[in-house]
């Protein structure tokens, strides 16, 4: 019994943080290069929105990731010029994408659709064979493909950072833009490029909500997820794995307070509901003087020989 | 002569006006959309019927959707005032005090709001209507219908915040449960958020690892559970409207409040000139709630007879309710 229990909790955790994996894992490539985008709720919104019109449209979730990548791709193409070509204040410019995203979705939806409708979108997938290994097989290896993805995503972007000459050059436009500059690192593009990298996963996080774990849209219905995706960034340090590790334990509580609920445990749901915050909070404060690399140059317009 | 003619011309068309032209032109704030199968969309239908009946020359209705920022509200509340619209419908518990703010600057202006039992003429408002859905009615017989459904003896209830209508809706609920089968488990839980889709439908999925094979909900957010229960092959009881449409062979029961049974009845006294404090309770005794049971989802699950046996059950108990054998307090 107490198994099973732990084996659900955690099978939750892993479908609750896949969303957040896409979207902070996109932010965090975005920030190291030097642009804070807060605008990924409202990116999420879209690609939720594009992913289920076109799904309900043609019938296969496969299309539906394919428009809400290339929603994500022009969203953040969008942040790239207003924050990159026209240095604007990227924190007033990701609310204000955040909004327009919010809005647009909403406006779309009540034009083309209108009314709750469910599609089919990804079906559970398990995995041959391993989904066969006790315990972990349920876990990890009995999800539908968007959440294997946002798992592979975490060593996919570690790679990429630390182990590829494109991740060196996007760390060094968010350290150091201009000795990046001086060394022939063209910062205007890799800044342009991490930020529509970052615009499409946020994109496939908002269709992972809407085709493949709750298989309809609704107005909003991201939530505020996207805010807590540029918090997991910060509580991550930056790294993949620390992100991985912010979104599990995230997701991990969440998951736990819903049990404890759903049990009929006797305690207040109000503050059942705070639990994942706390503890969150209460991670991070006693984290706080860790040595954590903040990109010197985040939020930092680049001008070539400006300065 | 002329001056005498155009005077007995104002005169009628005066008259027109006031009787017989002038439409009854009413406002409604709606804190979700008007297709959220659910609270708001209850209350457009309700709208859309007082019209196909009265005719779009003699009512006319305006709205704004996604009022769920307060301040938003309550600007909307006092614009819709000031264009003289005769009923401003303000379509949600949250907005009761924006009402005692406004409200006694347009004294020939009703307003009304709920689902609650307040008018504020305690504090000297006199154009303040209020409409309380006994969702606990609701509640209790999804309930009974719950208790005959379920096999495993399990079942869930996923509510937004434990307050108003949602709250009545659990404590019914589970009284009706335990008055048919006192040894059926039940539990139910309050997400917090009136939008948090993602939520709503993890709280389904740990219902039905659990074991719970009924579930049950309130609010616009339980879309998500609903989607849930239709993957996993089990049943759900709605409120609010029919969600039959949404999941055809999981939705076994919806209550649905029947907005009109209010609203009529507040028309009425408008046009008499009595322009609030009155509080308009919608039962199943007066029509205001109405269940709706959909046999496509009940043949997957029982057998004829037992089906039979259900209706027999729900309908004796919908009479109890009517007659007050069956009373269900709230705390």
């Amino acid at each position: 019994m107490i198994g099973a229990t732990l084996v659900g909790i955690a099978t939750s955790a892993i479908r609750l943080a896949t969303p957040y994996l896409y979207a902070a894992i996109g932010e965090a490539l975005g920030q190291l290069s030097g642009v804070l985008n807060l605008g990924v709720d409202g990116i999420m919104l879209m690609g939720a929105f594009s992913g289920f019109y076109v799904t309900l449209l043609t019938g296969h979730p496969t299309l539906g990731l394919l428009a809400a990548v290339g929603t994500g791709g022009l969203m953040g193409l969008l942040m790239a010029f207003v924050s990159v070509t026209l240095q604007a204040e990227q924190g007033i410019s990701g609310i204000g994408l955040y909004l327009f995203g919010l809005g647009l979705s909403t406006l779309l939806f009540g034009m083309t659709v209108g009314t709750v409708k469910a599609v089919a979108g990804f079906p559970p997938t398990p995995i041959p064979g391993l989904s066969q290994i006790p315990i972990l097989g349920e876990i990890l290896f009995s999800h539908n493909p968007l959440v294997y993805g946002a798992f592979a995503l975490v060593p996919l972007a570690w790679f990429v950072l630390n182990k590829t000459p494109f991740g060196l050059k996007l760390r060094a436009a968010g350290q150091n833009p201009l000795a990046a500059d001086s060394l022939g690192v063209n910062v205007i593009r890799v800044r342009y490029v991490a930020v529509i990298i970052g615009g499409i996963l946020s994109g496939i996080a908002g269709a992972s909500l809407s085709i493949a774990l709750l298989n309809v849209f609704q107005q909003n219905m991201t939530n505020g997820m996207g805010f807590i995706a540029v918090a997991l960034v910060y509580f991550g340090g930056w790294r993949p794995l620390g992100v991985l590790a912010g979104a599990m334990l995230f997701s991990t509580v969440n998951a736990i307070q819903v049990w404890l609920q759903v049990q009929g445990v006797d305690i207040p749901s109000d503050f059942a509901l705070m639990m994942p915050y706390v503890i969150t909070i209460l991670v991070l404060a006693s984290m706080a003087r860790r040595r954590i690399h903040v990109p010197a140059a985040l939020n930092k317009p680049f001008e070539r020989g400006g300065e | 002569m002329m001056r005498k003619i155009g005077f007995v011309a104002l005169v009628l068309v005066m008259v027109d006006l006031i009787s017989l032209g002038a439409p009854f032109r009413v406002a409604v704030i709606l804190p979700s959309t008007i297709n959220d199968f659910a609270w708001s969309q209850s209350m457009y239908e309700a709208l859309m019927a007082i019209q196909e009946e009265m005719g779009e020359e003699n009512f006319q209705f305006v709205y704004s959707e996604n009022m769920y920022v307060i301040a938003d509200a309550a600007a909307a509340i006092r614009d819709y005032a000031a264009q003289g619209y005769d009923l401003i419908i303000a379509h949600g518990s949250q907005y009761g005090s924006s009402l005692v703010d406004i409200a006694p600057d347009f004294p020939k202006t009703s307003f009304v709001w709920g689902s609650t039992a307040q008018t504020f003429t305690e504090l000297g408002i006199h154009n303040i209507f209020a409409y309380a859905p006994h969702a606990e009615e609701g509640g209790y017989v999804n309930g009974v219908i719950a208790a005959l459904l379920t096999k495993t003896g399990i079942i869930g209830g996923i509510g937004p915040i434990k307050t108003g209508d949602a709250k009545r809706y659990a404590a019914g609920f589970e009284k009706g449960i335990k008055d048919t089968n006192p040894d059926v488990q039940v539990n139910y839980t309050f997400i917090g958020s009136y939008s948090d889709v993602a939520l709503a439908s993890e709280a389904a999925r740990t219902f039905v690892n659990a074991g719970a094979d009924v579930l049950t909900g309130t609010a616009q957010m339980t879309v998500g559970a609903i989607s849930v229960a239709k993957e996993k092959g089990i049943t759900w009881l709605g409120y609010d409207v029919d969600q039959s449409p949404l999941a055809p062979k999981t939705v076994a029961a919806s209550i649905v409040v029947d907005w009109t049974v209010a609203l009529k009845p507040i028309i009425a006294m408008i046009r008499e000139g009595k322009y609030g404090g009155e509080i308009l309770p919608l039962t199943f005794a007066n029509g205001g709630l109405k269940l709706v049971l959909n046999d496509a989802a009940l043949e997957g699950k029982l057998s004829p007879a037992e089906i039979i046996e259900l209706k027999a059950l729900v309908w004796e108990t919908l009479r109890k309710i009517v007659s007050g054998e069956i009373i269900i307090e709230v705390e």
